[in-house]
């Protein structure tokens, strides 16, 4: 924590980190419930994901004591959270980049061809 | 006279936090990042697949159509509650540290190991299981993901446990022998190793249910 912590307030988190393990385990029997429902791929991956990043939200948030931390350490999870999605952007648009070079070599070949 | 390292406990004006905490989280921003790209090569991979997993089913020989036929879900459900508990013994562990409650310290932080240990054990069964059945990272890409993935994850497990069996044994002279000062350090070392072992645990949160469930 960024200040120091009486007695009185380590035992109140106490209590909140019994709950945090409790949601947490009741989650991960929700997680493995809902992946026999043999729900569709897409509908399945979103479900798991909302419920995975709730999960690790109350890990961040209560164990990690993301709740009332410095400004500089928020800032340096939103920067790493910028590069994360500045990466996946970069793999996403290559990934669709490389259809329209197939289409573009493919028509090269036939013009070569004709 | 020893060399004095600045901002050990006491926050820097500039950032509010002490050094050792900035730098871990430093450290795991760059830790999002390794895992991230990995989880990219998944989707990847996953997306680029003409079918996932892309293995036949051990003992009925029918081609898999998701994960769970062929990796241990019980097991790994079982797993995400060992480390779960784990993260709950480390955050209690540094809890005990801030009462004052030295043996109570000891008691949790040996529990979090022994947890990480039984982790561990669990994973080489399933490991073992998928050798017997000569499933390889080399098989196929779906097994490359798996073993990369909770390789790493493993990797990084073992290392928790080389960190915290430190401070439960030769690390604790810093509280045992010293100073007030020295027993604020040592709380703030368990905190910021917690912060590691709290983010292993919230990788394999993600890991759990995207390679063995979907």
């Amino acid at each position: 924590m960024a200040h120091e912590m009486s007695l009185e307030e380590v035992k109140k988190h106490i209590r909140v980190y019994l709950l945090v393990f409790g949601a947490l385990a009741v989650l991960t029997v929700v997680t493995v419930a809902v992946s026999y429902l043999d729900m569709p791929f897409y509908p399945a991956l979103i479900v798991a994901l909302i419920i995975a990043t709730v999960k690790a939200g109350l890990v961040a948030a209560y164990f990690m004591h993301l709740v009332g931390e410095r400004q500089v350490i928020m800032w340096v999870l939103i920067s790493a959270g910028a590069f994360l999605i500045a990466m996946f952007a970069l793999f996403i648009s290559s990934y669709a980049d490389q259809e329209q070079v197939a289409l573009i070599s493919h028509a090269i070949s036939l013009s070569h061809v004709a | 006279m020893s060399l004095q390292i600045p901002y050990e406990v006491t926050p820097r004006l500039d950032t509010g936090v002490n050094n050792a905490k900035l730098g871990i989280w430093l450290f795991l921003a760059s830790e999002i990042m390794l895992f991230g790209g990995l989880f990219a090569a998944y989707v990847f991979l996953r997306m680029g697949a003409e079918s996932w997993p892309g293995l036949e089913i051990p003992y009925t020989g029918e081609m898999a159509t998701r994960a769970d036929q062929i990796l241990n879900v019980p097991l790994a459900t079982l797993n995400t509650m060992i480390l779960i508990g784990s993260s709950v013994t480390m955050v209690m562990a540094w809890a005990s540290l801030k009462m004052d409650k030295f043996s109570r310290y000891k008691l949790y932080m040996g529990l979090t190991i022994l947890l990480a240990l039984a982790f561990l054990v669990v994973k080489a069964f399933e490991y073992g299981d998928k050798f017997d059945h000569h499933f390889y990272p080399s098989t196929n890409n779906f097994l490359g993901v798996y073993f990369v993935l909770t390789g790493l994850h493993a990797i990084h497990v073992t290392g928790g446990i080389i960190v915290n069996a430190w401070f439960w044994g030769p690390g604790t002279k810093m509280w045992t022998q010293g100073t007030a000062h020295d027993k604020a350090h040592f709380a703030n070392r368990i905190e910021v190793a917690g912060l590691y072992w709290h983010f292993v645990d919230l990788v394999w949160i993600f890991l759990f249910p995207t390679i063995y469930l979907i």
